[in-house]
Order: C-alpha cells, then sequence, then structure tokens
C-alpha cells in the first residue's frame, strides 16, 4: 500500500545567525504509514521538529522529495489539499488560538475550506466534543489551563477532518495533569478516529504508547520499531541523549548485574511481573 | 492589577441583547449616543436614561460590572461637574462666597453633563459587554464593505483587530510575568531620573518584543496550517443576519428618537 | 538555623474584585539553612505564589514571613536586598533575556546590586562557568543561543547575584533529558560551591527524588506534607489521592511490597532500588 506520507532522501538546512548553512537532514528517508500511530523521538535540535513541518510544506526540502498522498508539497497548486491532508499541532497551545471564543477558534480551518455555514457548525461541535470540550464552547481561550487549550488546538486541527495528524511536542508545556488530558485525546484520534498520527515528543513514556517508535540522533534515525524493541536498547538511547522508561531501565540494571529477568518490560506492572516471576523461581 | 480591568470586555450570555446581530447594535450605539448628546431637558435625558437601564437589564449582565466601568471615570465626570458648577453663570444664585458664584443653572449643567458622561460609558459598555470581540470585528468588516470596493483590505484589517484582541491579555500577562523576573533580579522601576527611569523599561519591552515576533511567527505557521490563504472564499461559522429582535429594536429605538425630539420642542 | 520561616500565611489573589481567590492558607513552614527542598503539587495548589513571597515580589495578605528570623516587610527599603539575597529564577527564564550580550544580561543582577565593575566580571565569569557557557558564547547577543543555553544563561544571571537562597520555578520544564540533566546538575554544583539553601518548584517527581532532601507538598492553597524525601514517597497511597504520582521506581516498591516481597517503603533512586534488589535476589538465591 503507498504510505500516507513519503520523505525521499531528503536534505534541508536552515542558515544559522551568520547566514552559515547548518545541515539538518541529508538523504533521510522516512514512510509513515496510513492509519499508524509512529512517535518520533529525540532531544531537542536532533530535527525532529524539522521533520514535522516538511510533513506538510511548511518547510520544504533542498532535495529529495516529500509526497502526501502522492502530492509533492513542493507543488504550489497541491498546498491546500496537503494541509487539508495533514494537520499539525503545534508546542505552544497559546500561538495557535486564533479567535477569542473557542468555538470561532475551532471554526477557523473549516472557514479557511469554504465550507457551507451548517457543514462548519457541525464539525465544530463534533471537534469539540471529542476532545471533551464542548461545554466550553462559548468560553474565553486566554482563561483555559494549558491542556485545555491544547484540546481547543487539537479541535482546531480534527474539524478540518484531516487523515493525518502530527503533533509537534504537544504536551511540553503543560502540567502533569495537562498532559495526561492531551495524550488520552491523542490515543483516541488513533484509536477511535482512525487518524494517523505522528506524535514528535521527548518524553519516552509517551513514545511508548505508539506502535512504532522513530528515533533520531542528529539528523538520523538511530532505531525504528515497535516500542518495546526500541526501549531495550537503553545504552543506544542514553547515548542519544534520552530516557528510558524506569521500569525498563531498572530491569536493564538487574539483567546487567547477573539477575536474568525480562528486559522488554514498559510499565510499572510489567516490571512488578517480571521481578515477582523471577523471585519465585528462584 | 493589570487584570482587573472589566472595561471592554465580553461576557458570554444568551440575553436578547447578545443576540442582537452586531452590525446593527453598533449603529444603535451610536445613534443612541447621539441621541443622549441631543437630549436638552431632564424629560428627554430621563427618557434615554429609561431606555440605558432598560438595555442593562435586557443584556443579562450584573449590574454591578457597569458601576465598575464607571469607576474608572467617576474623578472625570466630578472635575467636568465641578467647573461646569463654577463656571456657568446664570439668573439664580444660589451661593456666594470670596469670588465663587455658584448658580442654579451651573448645577443643572454640571448634572446634566454627568448623567450624559455616564450613559456614554453603559451604552457603550453594553455593546462590548455584550458582544464578542470577533463579532465586533466582523460587523465592523461587514460595515466598511462599501470601502473595500475602493481597494482597501478590510478583511486583512478585521483580522488584525481579532488576533490583536486575542492576544491582548496573553501579552498582558507576560508583561507582569516579565516585570516580575527583572524584579527578582534588582530591577528598579519607581525611582530615579526620567532617563533611568526609560532604560529600566528595556529591560522589559525588549523581551516583550522578542516574544511577540516569535508568537507572531508561530501563529503564522498555525494559520497556514489551517488552510489561511486570506479572505477570498472563505465562509463563516456565524453569519450576520438581522432577525425579528432587531426589528424590535429597530422600531423602539425610531420611538425614543421621536419622543427625545419631541421632548425637546416641547419643554 | 532558620533561614526562611512563614506564620499564619495567607494570600488572596484580585483581593477586593469579583475575580478574588484564595492562593495559600495559613502556611507555617520552617526552612532551614543548606536545606535542599522539593516543592511539589498541582498547577494552581499555590506552590509559585508561595514562593514568591519569600523575596517580597508578593505581599502576604496576612501573616508573616521571616528571612534570617527578620520579618521582610518590617522595611520597605531593605526589599531589594532581599531580592538579592533571595534569588528566584522563574518559569522558562529566557524569555527575560533582553541586554546586548549575555555576559551584560547575565550581569543585570550584579550591576543593580552597585558592584564595582571588576566584581562583575569577575561574577559573570564564575556563574557562566557553573552553568557551562563558554567565554565565547559570553560575547554574543543572547537571542543566538540555543534554546537549552538560553536557560543556562538566564538561571546565571541568577547566580551571579550569590543568593544565600536559590529558588528555582520549574526549571527543568520543556528542556529534553540531556538540558535537564545539565540544569540539575548546575545547581546540585553552585549549592556545593556555595552551601546555598535550594527550592526547587517542580511537577516532576524524578527530579525531585534525584536531587532534593526534603519535600513539601502543596495541595488547594495548603501545606500537605512536609519532610524528607523518603517519607513523604512513602506516603506514596495519599500522593496519589490528591492526584500527585509518586515516581515509577517507587510505585514498583510498594506494588512489590503489596504483594509480600520483602522491600523497604520510600525508594526513589534507581541506585537504590538496584541495590536492594540485587541483595534480595543473592539473599533468595542462598535460601534456593
Amino acid at each position: 500500500m503507498e504510505p500516507l506520507i513519503r520523505l525521499n532522501n531528503v536534505s534541508f538546512s536552515y542558515p544559522d545567525e551568520n547566514d552559515t548553512k547548518i545541515q539538518l537532514l541529508e538523504n533521510f528517508n522516512l514512510e509513515i504509514e496510513k492509519g499508524s500511530f509512529v512517535s518520533v523521538l529525540g532531544h531537542n535540535g536532533s530535527g525532529k521538529s524539522t521533520i514535522a513541518k516538511l510533513f506538510n510544506g511548511l518547510n520544504l526540502p533542498d532535495s529529495g522529495s516529500v509526497t502526501v498522498n502522492g502530492m509533492d508539497t513542493a507543488d504550489e497548486s497541491n498546498m491546500l489539499s496537503i494541509r487539508e491532508t495533514v494537520g499539525l499541532v503545534f508546542q505552544n497551545p497559546d500561538n495557535q488560538i486564533v479567535a477569542t471564543i473557542v468555538e470561532e477558534d475551532v471554526a477557523f480551518g473549516p472557514e479557511n475550506l469554504g465550507l457551507p455555514q451548517k457543514e462548519i457548525r457541525k464539525r465544530v461541535d463534533e471537534a469539540l466534543k471529542s476532545v471533551d470540550m464542548y461545554d466550553y464552547r462559548m468560553h474565553e481561550p486566554h482563561r483555559l489551563s494549558g491542556g485545555q487549550k491544547q484540546r481547543v488546538a487539537i479541535a482546531g486541527i480534527i474539524a478540518m477532518q484531516p487523515e493525518c495528524i502530527v503533533l509537534d511536542e504537544p504536551t511540553a508545556m503543560l502540567d502533569p495533569q495537562g498532559r495526561a488530558e492531551v495524550m488520552d485525546i491523542i490515543l483516541k484520534l488513533n484509536r477511535q478516529l482512525n487518524k494517523t498520527v505522528v506524535l514528535i515528543t521527548h518524553y519516552m513514556d509517551e513514545a511508548a504508547m505508539a506502535d512504532r517508535v522513530v528515533v533520531m540522533d542528529s539528523g538520523k534515525i538511530i532505531a525504528d520499531d515497535t516500542a518495546k524493541n526500541v526501549f531495550s536498547q537503553v545504552e543506544l538511547l542514553k547515548s542519544a541523549g534520552l530516557d528510558v522508561p524506569q521500569p525498563t531501565e531498572l530491569s536493564y540494571r538487574l539483567k546487567k548485574a547477573g539477575i536474568g529477568i525480562d528486559c522488554d518490560v514498559l510499565s510499572v506492572d510489567e516490571c512488578v511481573d517480571a521481578i515477582t516471576r523471577k523471585l519465585l523461581e528462584e | 492589577m493589570l487584570r482587573d480591568v472589566t472595561f471592554g470586555q465580553y461576557f458570554p450570555m444568551d440575553s436578547f441583547i447578545h443576540k442582537l446581530d452586531p452590525r446593527f447594535k453598533i449603529l444603535l450605539t451610536f445613534g443612541l449616543i447621539i441621541v443622549a448628546f441631543v437630549s436638552f431637558n431632564f424629560y428627554s435625558l430621563g427618557l434615554v436614561a429609561a431606555f440605558a437601564v432598560l438595555i442593562m437589564i435586557l443584556s443579562g449582565v450584573p449590574v454591578k460590572f457597569y458601576l465598575k466601568s464607571i469607576k474608572p471615570i467617576l474623578i472625570f465626570v466630578l472635575i467636568t461637574a465641578v467647573l461646569n458648577i463654577f463656571y456657568i453663570s446664570g439668573e439664580t444664585l444660589l451661593v456666594e462666597f470670596w469670588i465663587v458664584k455658584i448658580y442654579l443653572e451651573g448645577i443643572i449643567r454640571a448634572a446634566f453633563v454627568a448623567v450624559r458622561i455616564v450613559l456614554l460609558i453603559i451604552i457603550s459598555s453594553a455593546l462590548t459587554y455584550t458582544t464578542s470581540p470577533t463579532s465586533l470585528t466582523d460587523a465592523i468588516e461587514n460595515l466598511l464593505k462599501p470601502i473595500s470596493k475602493l481597494g482597501v483590505d478590510t478583511h486583512s484589517f478585521a483580522m488584525m483587530m481579532t488576533i490583536a484582541l486575542r492576544f491582548i491579555p496573553t501579552l498582558i500577562e507576560e508583561t507582569d510575568k516579565i516585570m516580575s523576573a527583572q524584579k527578582a533580579r534588582g530591577a528598579d522601576m519607581e525611582t530615579g531620573s526620567l532617563m533611568q527611569k526609560i532604560k529600566a523599561v528595556l529591560p522589559i519591552l525588549i523581551p516583550l518584543l522578542v516574544s511577540s515576533f516569535r508568537r507572531a511567527r508561530e501563529l503564522a505557521d498555525a494559520m497556514e496550517c489551517r488552510c489561511y490563504h486570506g479572505g477570498e472564499g472563505r465562509t463563516r461559522l456565524k453569519v450576520l443576519h438581522a432577525s425579528y429582535r432587531d426589528a424590535i429594536a429597530l422600531i423602539s429605538s425610531f420611538i425614543l428618537l421621536s419622543l427625545v425630539i419631541l421632548l425637546n420642542i416641547l419643554f | 538555623m532558620s533561614v526562611i520561616r512563614t506564620e499564619n500565611l495567607n494570600y488572596v489573589y484580585s483581593q477586593g474584585t469579583p475575580f478574588k481567590k484564595a492562593a495559600i492558607t495559613d502556611v507555617n513552614i520552617n526552612i532551614e539553612k543548606g536545606d535542599f527542598i522539593g516543592i511539589i503539587g498541582h498547577t494552581g495548589s499555590g506552590k509559585s505564589t508561595l514562593v514568591q513571597h519569600f523575596n517580597g515580589l508578593l505581599k502576604p495578605t496576612s501573616g508573616k514571613v521571616y528571612f534570617n528570623e527578620e520579618d521582610v516587610l518590617s522595611d520597605p527599603k531593605k526589599l531589594r536586598e532581599l531580592r538579592f539575597k533571595v534569588g528566584l529564577v522563574f518559569q522558562y527564564p529566557e524569555y527575560q533575556l533582553f541586554d546586548e550580550t549575555v555576559e551584560s544580561d547575565i550581569g543585570f543582577g550584579p550591576k543593580n546590586m552597585g558592584l564595582s565593575d571588576d566584581e562583575i566580571s569577575q561574577r559573570v565569569l564564575e556563574a557562566a562557568k557553573i552553568v557551562g557557557l563558554s567565554e565565547e558564547l559570553l560575547k554574543k547577543s543572547p537571542f543566538d543561543l540555543s534554546g537549552g543555553e538560553k536557560r543556562r544563561a538566564a538561571l546565571a544571571g541568577v547566580l551571579a547575584m550569590k543568593p544565600e537562597v536559590l529558588v528555582l520555578d520549574e526549571p527543568t520544564a520543556g528542556l529534553d533529558p540531556y538540558g535537564r540533566d545539565m540544569i540539575l546538575d548546575q545547581i546540585c554544583e553552585y549549592r556545593k560551591q556555595t552551601g546555598a539553601t535550594v527550592l526547587l518548584v517542580s511537577h516532576s517527581m524524578e527530579d525531585v527524588a534525584r536531587v532534593a532532601e526534603k519535600v513539601l507538598v502543596m495541595n488547594g492553597g495548603r501545606v500537605e506534607m512536609f519532610d524528607t524525601v523518603e517519607k513523604v514517597f512513602s506516603r506514596g497511597d495519599e500522593l496519589s489521592k490528591i492526584g500527585l504520582n509518586v515516581p515509577h521506581i517507587t510505585q514498583i516498591f510498594m506494588k512489590l511490597k503489596a504483594k509480600g516481597v520483602k522491600v523497604s517503603e520510600g525508594v526513589f533512586t534507581m541506585d537504590k532500588a538496584v541495590n536492594e534488589l540485587i541483595a534480595l535476589f543473592e539473599k533468595e538465591g542462598k535460601n534456593a
């Protein structure tokens, strides 16, 4: 099957403050399959945010090509259909909310698409319900909590009914409660609304929720596998300046100390099970 | 504190006044302000006041918020009133001491001016309390449409207004934060000469500007991601259209205007 | 010896307006010189409001705050001096950078203290060294630094005032693991060099577990717990009840204990967890 997004031999650079070219990506290849939930993990400056903007033509490659459903992002005439297919949610919710009333902000995308008023109304209501913000539709965005604002921003993208939603560190500025709210919605986007989801993050516990984890370091993919297989490579992740989930690290260090327990645990419960199982064996 | 200001704030509710067509509300507000200024006697001004009270009640916004909006200009009202009391001369001398002479006409005139200013604030507050900034800008865009035929980009103007309104609270909050942060590093904004005070503003102004540019860049990206491409082919969630309510409001304001004129002539 | 002490501290936001809201209620705490305290709680639990009283940025609605046993509001003229002694690093401090060079930005605090130019540049260099900013970077505009470098430059701006008490409001928010580790290490380094008292406001239980010695838990504007890290994290159930999660490592030990495995309570660091489990397996191995 043709992937939804394909980055083919992409090179990308940007000028720094002295106008020297900084090469971020070179001959970079990545495919995002329809319906999948992919997380892209990497430290700041690893090139992961650049990728998000390449996905919908906000950044254009120096060489190579990016295609969305076969449409080339470099072709100006595809721009609106590409952005209708791939929606982007950014880190700072404050800087992506346009209107002064929640429902009017969610309507912004559909309005730009030139949809009939009735259709806009329907989409706005549905989108707000799917992020549990319908009761706040008449509120002013600046009075909402960070998590609520980010959910409104996500609703603004849902209302455009894209096939794929890309989220660039959507929880980095949120408190734990806001993070949990937003992660619930992100899971729901993929599991219930059948959207293709690309989650760009540096929180490993969030990345672990995805079906596929892509790890980036200085513009290169250093791992691309299921969450379990990726996180069991503790040394590799640490060398890329990333954490591993504490349960994984604990079992990894026990194993290194000569205690033969399963190393591919991600959650607290899996870790507790692995330890008690081993204790019973002894 | 900056955030305690109520004037110009919107109260999301569902009252009769909230539901009026914002274009009509803007025109009505201007109309009422003019009527208040052409009311030459107590009967006509009283009638306008009664109408304003009716609007206040119909708007569903608690009266205390209207009172709060008057508070900041109370001093201005008092000064104008006092000046009128002292400077207007007339036939009925009430009090005289030293060089001050207070006439009945002066007091009447002062009362008139005070009531007018208060009415002005109440009427314009009623507009902003009951109309979301977005519908207000929509209405302005709509009312300015005739000008767009002359080549003026009214859509961009309205979009800019909306974004400005959206970011005012965010930037106020940010200013508060930056001020606290610089105070924590010993910044002194209260004392010193004028030059020193201007210099003391820089540690607040520069970060605020830098962050506004960053926000603008990010917002532009976010808007592009949501397929924004100017006003062309854009539809709206809320289409402005007049209803029976607007007709009622229109008729009653006509009656008001005629009564005011009638009262002005009669008395 | 007490360095900061509060007495029936209350603070109400927007007093006298319809938006008034109690932010902190009846706070009585005593912070000893040299303490390293993690302050945790939800957004709106009052933790940021509390720390802004310690340097006089906020004035209590009622109650008192003492610094070195002296009422901080007794002499308004001394308030500015207090701010140099109780250094406060705000959330996302990189957004307060303003000067032409990193050097002069870090020197802003010391300059406000009225120090000599030599003393200022001395302090700037010392602070820059702690946060790992090279001399070459000091000549750059702060706006040309990377995100992590900006954060560290802003931290240096407070460290250069050599505060006796260093208060940090979520210093690691939004940073990746590498940037986070670096900032936490630098805070510990400053403490080691100067013996300063450190208060770390954080949402991250893992951060607090790693560096702090005591934990202050705020909930709904009140102090819920104030004790050593071990004791607070051994009350995991109570923390969960107010919606705060203990570190995963602590959760693992709580669950092991619940299953009848003989492990201690309040384990919160990876090293301790690994050592304890290795010892346990060795013992079991011998028994088997």
